[in-house]
């Protein structure tokens, strides 16, 4: 579904990603995982078009490395940045109603089922974004983002500064997301949640991937791990 | 006195609301690039001039509706073949461009109209008073001009807070990336604002014209107390715009119609004055005298107590 191939990127004259290589295929949870300042962040920015790619990008067959954000995500692809860009004046509903894509009022996904997988939001439907809490936020953002009907969607650091029984709520979130057929690509850097939901898993090191592998395979893998992972 | 108060208010609302017509554009204008738009008074004046023309042939109402949407693509062609590309160059670029855009436009309407005063008519229909008060009459074009401001502002409002499309605005001003990312065409977003802002500027040329005259120095008439408002009410507030704008209009025209001055108070305060003073001029002043200057004593105060205007966040 998505093919990154030799990917690389630069800010200003920094040589982020120096040529990364992955895929993902229809439906799977596939995680990328790395220390902060790796490039995970730069990688899922750049496939959303936000930094300048060179390589090759091809989701659904389709080269989209050039393209802008916008014709990428009306392709089908979904983001939920880092910063949680909820809207602090817009309702928690008229957030929901950004996710649509233009000219579309339904998708696959309702606000009322968003509700129904969060009473936490349709409680405070008509709450500015901004009163909500850090992991009400996340969840916000996340179903924003599902609003637009994601086949693929990236989700970068969704649980940082989470408490463990919100972390654990993402953690259901994003099965549940998968369950429906969308394929994920979990970019963090805690590896409790990667190794729990993930099929596969990615991990990146000076701007490129330096070991791929299963949940099971990264567990017996210490060097790997010490090498790239722990702190 | 009550019919001086009565009519100066009503006065003072019309100008307010012409105001906010080209304030609520800049501001709208001023949160999406983050620098003031120096020819959006152009856009104004153009919008004067077109209705003019169109008028002599095809008469005030359809002046009143083609030029506010000739203006309104002529905005959005700049913004999308000018602004757009000297933006990549940073705020100073995107400044100098609109100043010298406004120098440009006052030229080409001279070139093209001459720099006399055009002699362009309220439309017929509306020469009547509208009601008689104290023995004075209210022109029936100026209640048109309060008429149209508020209904064009009701629409304004409703289509920015309740539609889809106001929501993705709205979000589009702050969090341009993020709306990008969900799909909305930000680019596409950014020339329609500047299309619609310049349009209103537009609609306040084509109902200011007659009663404000249509002449080539206009725009800098008008713009100068638009900057003002946009300063007074805190850039990117169009609350703050609303308030300034209805501030300003009433401020002016209160001051015209009172025929308070210097003599007044110096009676007031039992002094008395000699005619042949060095100073005699400044003894004779009177309010009205001083109302042209009075938005811009009024800006150097908010700046002084309250730079961030009357509604303005402090930059971050």
């Amino acid at each position: 579904m998505l093919s990154v191939s030799n990917l690389h990127a630069y800010y200003g004259k920094s040589h982020i990603l120096q040529g990364v290589n992955f895929t993902i295929e229809e439906g799977e949870i596939v995680s990328l995982l790395g220390r902060n300042g790796v490039g995970r962040s730069t990688t899922v920015k750049t496939i959303m078009g936000e930094v300048e790619p060179t390589g090759s990008i091809l989701f659904k067959g389709q080269e989209i490395a050039g393209k802008k954000s916008f014709e990428i995500a009306n392709l089908g692809l979904g983001y939920v940045p880092e910063n949680r860009n909820i809207f602090p004046t817009l309702t928690v509903r008229q957030n929901l109603q950004l996710g649509l894509k233009p000219g579309t009022n339904t998708g696959k996904w309702t606000i009322e089922e968003m509700f129904d997988l969060f009473p936490n939001l349709g409680e405070r439907a008509e709450v500015a974004g901004g009163v909500l809490s850090g992991g009400e936020q996340q969840m916000l953002c996340m179903c924003r983002t599902l609003m637009g009907d994601p086949e693929l969607i990236m989700i970068d650091e969704p649980t940082e500064g989470l408490a463990p029984k919100i972390v654990e709520q993402v953690a259901q979130l994003l099965q549940k997301i998968a369950d429906r057929g969308v394929a994920i690509l979990l970019v963090e850097q805690k590896l409790s949640i990667a190794l729990k939901i993930s099929l596969r898993l990615y991990v990146m090191g000076h701007g490129q991937i330096v070991y791929e592998g299963t949940p099971d395979s990264l567990m017996r893998a210490d060097e790997v791990r010490a090498e790239w992972l722990e702190v | 006195m009550l019919d001086v108060f009565i009519f100066a208010t009503l006065n003072g609302l019309v100008t307010g609301l012409l105001l906010f017509m080209l304030a609520s554009g800049l501001t709208l204008i001023f949160s999406m690039m983050g620098v003031l738009n120096f020819a959006h008074a152009s856009f104004y004046m153009l919008g004067a001039y077109f209705a003019y023309s169109v008028s002599l042939y095809f008469g005030y109402w359809t002046g009143l509706i083609f030029a506010p949407i000739i203006v309104g693509v002529l905005g959005a062609l700049v913004e999308r073949y000018g602004l757009r590309r000297v933006h990549q160059h940073g705020h100073v670029a995107e400044l100098v461009f609109t100043f010298g855009l406004a120098f440009l436009i006052e030229e080409a309407v001279q070139f093209f109209w001459g720099a006399d005063t055009k002699n362009y008519q309220s439309p017929d229909l509306l020469d009547f008073p509208l009601f008689t008060l104290f023995g004075q009459e209210f022109p029936a074009y100026r209640g048109f001009m309060i008429g149209i401001s508020i209904s064009i502002f009701i629409g304004l409002y409703y289509v920015l807070t309740k539609s889809r499309i106001g929501i993705i605005i709205q979000a589009a001003l702050t969090h341009p990336h993020t709306v990008s990312n969900l799909g909305h065409n930000v680019p596409l977003i950014f020339m329609c604002v500047f299309g619609v802002g310049s349009a209103l500027a537009g609609v306040a040329g084509v109902i200011a014209g007659p009663v404000l005259t249509t002449f080539p120095g206009m725009a800098v008439v008008l713009g100068s107390i638009v900057f003002v408002i946009v300063v007074i009410g805190g850039l990117g507030s169009l609350a703050g715009a609303f308030i300034a704008s209805i501030l300003i209009g009433l401020l002016q025209s209160y001051a015209i119609a009172s025929d308070v001055g210097m003599p007044d108070l110096l009676n007031l305060l039992g002094l008395e004055f000699d005619r042949n003073h060095p100073l005699t001029d400044l003894w004779t002043l009177t309010l009205p005298q001083i109302a042209p200057i009075l938005p811009f004593l009024l800006l150097v105060l908010v700046l002084i107590f309250r730079p961030t205007g009357l509604m303005g966040k402090r930059e971050q």
